[in-house]
């Protein structure tokens, strides 16, 4: 039995629907963020997977990009979390109703 | 074979770790699982040759990003049990499903498998990591350079937002001074959302 | 010479674009004089062209590309040849006059500076369409100058007849520019170019039956713009416009347009003599139609303009019996002696505070000497008594119908002339002698700006010699152009019977007026309310036949769809849309509830939808790609 692109594929499709999820389910904001962390190593997998299979580095390319964006998107949303927290004392998405309609 | 036990090995300690990470409701738990499946997607990176990722991903993923969390961890009241409103289980988790599937299916459709082309091949000579800097610094070069000076405004935005009246606790003040800062706070804000 | 070209064309731009600068400022004379000043230029570069011309050359420039696509190629070009210098001077030498005079007649109104910026962009609109080098140019500047008179006609828009009366003018416009446009596409559709040169060149290669439509179809636009019957209504109607813009409509810019296109295409009619013959005869028709509706009316400034529709036809008879120089230069000594007129009316209506029925003035001679004298030789020159213009120009007419041997025309003709005399010298004798009724209404008459007399003198002046001096060296240049035929009565003895004849006709014709009206004015009511009077005074009743005929179901047929489609077909629909957005709204807007979280799980569902759609797609374009191959 061999492991083809289409098995990376369908695990990079499995860790982004639990990303998906936690997306979904999480009303704590930190934790909020751990599920985003998964949605861009669930990519990751893929771009790389692909890179592999076609023997192309630009997938390698973008996945390394991800990263970036990702430690980058880590530094900031910790800032605004710190900020919200000491603000309100909480980090419950429940409470941000700001937009409502 | 070989490959074949380690990806399967891999897979299932991945997904348990990142459903660990989705689904328990102890943040420090959800953390060192986190930090766990990082490092077990490092190990597909290593099997797909892409070595120099694989190095990256762990870095940067449990060396920084799972720092700065732990740090961040440390402002928030963690030790307890976080409460999280629950709504609607089951819909997410039909729609996640479904989104997944979805994504497989286009995946793995021939249409789009069999439309790719290579632009950059793989030079079996040399190593990932050369090749790698290679492509960066020619016709990556422009990308990256922003990439640069985005993780630098990045830094700025964090230390700005976080490192505002550091030398407050909120947690230590009575409750009074904690209402007249949020006053004083507050006027400005007024202020602007009137323009 | 480009220069001169450039300058006669484009000065009255100037100064209408710097009188618009000061359009919605309180009033400046500065706007009238630059603007005046600016025209005067133009005058000038027309008489350096004019100079040119005449030894010989002619200018043609193509100034840049207008429309290329494709086959077609339409060029911004100008011609400077010999009918269209004539066109310039004749434009450019009226509308300075005019101009000058406006400072003074429009000095109290208070949209002086818009006039003038109106006035030159009509100026300009008429060289467009006289200096254009194809026809589309010359739609142009047909259309430039529909739109000023528009503006023009219906410059004191707070009065409702005077919106009433420049829509008029607009929409009769349309209707013929409607058919001009048609004339233009046969023109490009059959020869694949609309220069003149071209055109000309080539129209003789085209089967019959498709000159004769390009002809008639050209010569409908002309009719509009010229106000031949049956579009005629507009012109007397657009009297509601300040009295220079009459003059200006009158001699110059407008109402003329009709003949120059037709002298233009000269080639064209040249071959088909039976349109010519139809316009000929419509021109005759017109001539006798209009000058009959003079005789009774008892508006001034009416009759003036129904006696330019009386010339028109005159001009029409000349150019549709082939004798195209002819029509130009009475087009040329009409302008003359027709912005005479009508600025000496501008006077008289100054001097009577806006009245104008000419049975309530009367012994104006004395306090407005200067007026009287001028009005009176535009009434002898437009009477056609030697040796003023009209004699030159208009028995030209009379004898080139006679040379022709349309003998019926000829005497429909001399009986206009006869006509034409009375009802110039009823209105001269009804305002200047006889008794002074006006004191009845407690008007005390004035004479008007001495500047303005002394803008009118040269007008006077031309009156007098355009027809004497001008017709040899007019006659050799333009003939350069257009066919050179001569026409002279060979039998000496009928030449003269003839031209004393029709001197002594006109004369007495005069003579009958003066001794009618100039006296004390008797009104016959037995007269008055016969059904020729009325007939006649209600001009045919063909307004009224218009509006039972026209207007009346088209307002009938407006409100049905008013009220039928529009309101119950449209606004439903337009309402119901609105409705079900509003309902949309309504029922939704809870998904917009400030939680984050659920915001994040409609992304989600967003998500899904979209990557449903994207397989779907792919799936079916699958289908289709593999069905076809």
């Amino acid at each position: 039995m061999e492991i083809t692109l289409a098995h990376y594929l369908v695990l990079s499709s499995v860790l982004f629907a639990i990303g998906l999820i936690g997306v979904m389910r999480r009303k704590n904001l930190l934790m909020l963020f751990f599920a985003t962390e998964i949605l861009l190593n669930a990519t990751n997998i893929g771009f790389a997977a692909i890179a592999h299979f076609h023997n192309d580095l630009t997938g390698q390319m973008f996945a390394f990009f991800i990263i970036a964006i990702a430690a980058s998107e880590v530094a900031v949303g910790l800032g605004l979390l710190i900020v919200m927290y000491k603000r309100t004392g909480k980090i419950d998405l429940d409470i941000m109703t700001s937009m409502r309609g | 074979m070989f490959e074949v036990v380690a990806f399967y090995l891999f897979a299932a300690l991945t997904i348990a770790m990142f459903t660990i990470t989705v689904m328990t409701s102890q943040a420090l738990y959800a953390l060192t699982a986190m930090a766990a499946g990082m490092i077990f997607i490092s190990a597909f990176f290593f099997m797909l040759g892409a070595d120099f990722l694989g190095v990256v991903q762990i870095i940067v993923y449990t060396g920084a990003v799972m720092a700065l969390y732990a740090f961040g961890m440390m402002f928030f009241d963690t030790t307890r049990t976080m409460v999280e409103k629950r709504e609607n289980p089951r819909t997410i988790f039909i729609l996640g499903v479904l989104a997944a599937t979805l994504v497989v299916f286009i995946f793995i459709s021939p249409i789009i498998s069999t439309h790719l082309e290579t632009q950059y091949p793989l030079e079996a000579a040399s190593g990932n990591s050369q090749a790698i800097g290679m492509i960066l610094f020619t016709k990556f070069l422009v990308p990256f350079e922003v990439a640069a000076v985005m993780l630098l405004v990045a830094m700025i935005a964090g230390i700005v937002l976080a490192g505002k009246k550091m030398d407050k606790s909120l947690t230590l003040m009575a409750e009074e001074e904690i209402a007249l800062m949020g006053a004083n706070e507050a006027k400005p804000d007024s202020q602007e959302g009137a323009h | 010479m480009e220069i001169y070209l450039y300058i006669a064309l484009f000065a009255p731009l100037t100064g209408s674009l710097f009188a618009a600068l000061f359009a919605a400022s309180p009033k400046t004379s500065v706007t009238g004089i630059v603007a005046s000043g600016l025209l005067f230029t133009s005058f000038v570069s027309s008489v350096i062209l004019l100079n040119y011309v005449m030894a010989g050359h002619t200018v043609h420039v193509e100034m840049m590309t207008w429309i290329a696509s494709g086959d077609l190629y339409i060029p911004f070009g100008f011609v400077v040849d010999q009918v269209s210098v004539v066109m310039m001077m004749v434009v450019s030498i009226v509308s300075t006059i005019v101009h000058i005079y406006s400072i003074g007649y429009m000095d109290h109104d208070k949209g002086f500076n818009r006039f003038f910026s109106y006035l030159s962009a009509f100026v300009f609109s008429m060289m467009v369409l006289v200096m254009s080098d194809n026809f589309l140019g010359l739609f142009i500047g047909w259309e430039g100058v529909g739109l000023c008179s528009w503006l023009l006609i219906g410059f004191w828009y707070h009065k409702e007849s005077a919106t009433w009366a420049a829509n008029e003018a607009f929409i009769m416009n349309r209707i013929a520019d409607l058919a001009m446009l048609i004339g233009i596409f046969i023109i490009y559709w059959n020869i694949g170019s609309l220069q003149y040169d071209v055109v000309f060149s080539q129209i003789a290669n085209l089967p019959m039956p498709i000159i004769t439509w390009i002809g008639i179809f050209l010569f409908i636009g002309a009719m509009g713009k010229s106000a031949q019957f049956p579009l005629h209504t507009w012109l007397a109607d657009a009297m509601e416009g300040p009295t220079p813009v009459s003059a200006l409509i009158h001699a110059a810019t407008m109402v003329t347009a009709g003949v120059y296109l037709v002298v233009r295409a000269n080639p064209i009619y040249d071959l088909i003599p039976e349109v010519g013959t139809v316009i000929a005869s419509l021109g005759a028709f017109v001539a006798m139609f209009a000058a009959t509706m003079a005789l009774v009316n008892r508006d001034m400034k009416r009759i003036i303009a129904y006696s330019t529709l009386s010339q028109l036809g005159y001009m029409f008879v000349a150019a549709g019996l082939g004798a195209y120089w002819v029509a130009l230069f009475h087009l040329m000594a009409h302008a003359f002696f027709k912005a005479l007129l009508f600025l000496g009316a501008g006077n008289v209506m100054h001097a009577m505070h806006d009245e104008l029925d000419p049975f309530k003035m009367g012994g104006l001679k004395k306090p407005m000497k200067w007026t009287w004298i001028l009005m009176t030789l535009a009434s002898v020159a437009l009477a056609g008594i030697y040796p003023l213009a009209g004699f030159f120009s208009k028995d030209l007419i009379l004898e080139v119908a006679f040379v022709e041997q349309h003998y019926i025309l000829y005497s429909v003709l001399l009986a206009t002339a006869g006509l034409t005399a009375f009802y110039s010298f009823r209105l001269v004798a009804l305002i200047f002698h006889g008794d002074e009724r006006h004191l009845e209404h407690g008007i005390h008459p004035h004479e008007a700006y001495n500047f303005m007399l002394y803008a009118m003198a040269p007008l006077g002046v031309l009156a007098v010699i355009a027809g004497m001096v001008f017709k040899t060296p007019y006659y050799e240049m333009v003939t350069h152009l257009l066919p050179a035929i001569e026409y002279h009565i060979h039998n000496h003895t009928t030449f003269w019977i003839m031209t004393i004849g029709t001197q002594l006709f006109v004369i007495a014709a005069i003579a009958y007026a003066y001794k009618k009206y100039a006296k004390a004015v008797k009104v016959d009511a037995k007269v008055e309310s016969g059904f020729l009077y009325q007939l006649l005074y209600n001009q045919y009743y063909i307004p009224k036949l218009y509006d039972e005929l026209f207007s009346k179901p088209y307002r009938e047929l407006s409100k049905l769809a008013w009220k039928q489609i529009d309101l119950k077909i449209v606004d439903a629909t337009v309402d119901g849309i609105a409705n079900v957005i509003y309902r949309t709204g309504e029922k939704t807007h809870t998904m917009q509830n400030g939680n984050l979280s659920s915001m994040l799980r409609w992304m989600v569902i967003g998500l899904v939808v979209l990557l449903v759609l994207a397989i779907a797609f792919t799936v079916g374009y699958n289908a289709v790609t593999m069905r076809a191959m």
